[in-house]
């Protein structure tokens, strides 16, 4: 492979590295990337050494809060965030589920409220290494394999 | 700040339940006081349970206050579309107090972010009923004179059964050792075993409807097995005759054993036990009127004096 860059070098803002494929398009729906107007560059099945392929994203002049980041451990747990100012990495990150999750992840239970009313659901991280959540609502427990994502904005 | 609400259980420490017990004494001995006087109570039923809903009008007559409500959702605005969020948003405004029962789980504690009043659950869907739970708890203290390290059997649906998932948490804080006896289809969910073992809960699994269940047990708690609940109906027909209680299995039972059920009954208990007085279920039921005063006035935040 030649030594040239997969994806341009960035000024300032993050880049997301290490996204297993499959899961790009996830990590840019929860992170609703789609609603930014910054420059956002977006590379899939690019070869990695360690991933066999992996995605990555860059996103310039974006600074996430690490609630909003950290949605992505949901995911894609072991993505590596760069922290970019002036083509330096001054950070590098790994994300942890937030103890609560709000407005991204769907009540599977069809007789909670949250799927009757218009509201956001509201989820406790109960166990964070094996992902299972627990509807602040209903109390109804949700494991990683069942976790559907909300298809709110 | 949000005024202090009723939602699940879990909201009451061992502390808020012993004072419960205690303010529901003081009401079992004088039910009438004007303690509601000049405050509105709103009773919304979204979905109907006319025992519940007599239980706690009853509660608030008797301390004089008045209610607002209604009985089905066929006489509210939620048939034309209204969100609960509007209708508790409100509500809240004219009230002091919403007690609410509604089929979908989770809406009490919706409710509860929303208002600006405390809500009572009286039930949503097959999630929780907290009353209920305290005027269980009621009964077991004041027939056992004690909540501390008790033997309760608890016998029928222990699967869906609300009331027997929210007895467990409950009485958690007081030690107790629980029989568990169901059949296979209906047992106890693994969850509430793991919270028995988290809380060093001492606990046994029974098939059948044993003797050892019952004469070692100073509560025996009957729950209704449900034909609906089954999804083979021939495993129904074997097991449906298998957890009654007759007067008979009763006589090598403890002194002080005393059989509750949480109403409506079926055939669970024969008739015969009715007469023994070891039956308290009707008792149970009428100390639900004085749990729930106790409860309304904890909320809105009025000393009860003896």
């Amino acid at each position: 492979m030649s030594k040239a860059l997969q994806v341009a070098a960035l000024e300032n803002g993050t880049v997301i590295d290490h996204i297993p494929p499959e899961q790009l398009f996830k990590v840019v729906s929860l992170l609703r990337l789609q609603y930014l107007n910054n420059r956002i560059t977006i590379g899939n099945n690019l070869g990695s050494r360690k991933m066999g392929s992996k995605g990555i994203i860059k996103i310039s002049d974006k600074f996430f809060e690490e609630d909003e980041i950290n949605r992505i451990a949901l995911v894609a747990p072991k993505v590596k965030l760069n922290i970019i100012r002036n083509y330096e990495v001054i950070e590098k990150k790994r994300v942890t589920l937030p103890d609560v999750l709000t407005g991204i992840v769907k009540c599977n239970n069809p007789k909670c409220i949250t799927n009757n009313e218009p509201m956001k659901t509201k989820f406790d991280v109960i166990d964070k290494d094996r992902v299972i959540l627990q509807c602040k609502y209903c109390e109804i427990k949700t494991d990683k394999e069942e976790i559907i994502l909300s298809k709110g904005k | 700040m949000k005024p202090r609400s009723l939602v699940n259980i879990e909201d009451y420490d061992k502390e808020d339940i012993l004072r419960i017990i205690e303010t529901t004494e003081k009401f079992k001995k004088n039910p009438n006081r004007s303690l509601l006087k000049g405050k509105v109570c709103a009773t919304l039923f979204f979905e109907p349970s006319t025992r519940t809903r007599l239980s706690f009008e009853t509660a608030i007559n008797r301390l004089e206050g008045r209610i607002v409500g209604f009985s089905d959702t066929a006489t509210s605005s939620a048939t034309k579309g209204e969100s609960l969020r509007d209708t508790i948003m409100m509500v809240s405004n004219y009230t002091d107090l919403i007690i609410m029962r509604h089929h979908l789980e989770g809406s009490a504690r919706y409710a509860s972010e929303i208002s600006q009043v405390p809500i009572i659950n009286a039930g949503d869907g097959s999630n929780q009923h907290p009353t209920q739970t305290m005027l269980d708890i009621f009964s077991i203290y004041e027939t056992q004179q004690t909540l501390e390290n008790l033997t309760i059997t608890i016998v029928g649906d222990l699967k869906y059964g609300r009331a027997v998932h929210s007895l467990i948490e409950g009485l958690s804080h007081f030690k107790p050792t629980f029989n568990f006896v169901a059949p296979d289809e209906l047992k106890i969910p693994k969850k509430h075993k793991l919270f028995c073992d988290k809380k060093s809960i001492k606990y046994r699994e029974f098939t059948n409807f044993s003797p050892e269940a019952i004469n070692e047990a100073d509560i025996l708690y009957m729950t209704r097995v449900q034909r609906e609940r089954f999804t083979d109906l021939m495993e129904y027909e074997k097991v449906k005759n298998i957890y009654v209680l007759r007067n008979d299995m009763l006589a090598d039972s403890r002194e002080n054993l005393k059989v509750l059920h949480p109403l409506p009954r079926v055939k669970e208990i024969s008739p015969d036990v009715d007469d023994n007085p070891k039956a308290y279920y009707f008792e149970q039921a009428r100390n639900g009127v004085y749990t729930r005063q106790a409860v309304i006035c904890d909320l809105i935040g009025i000393d009860v004096e003896s």
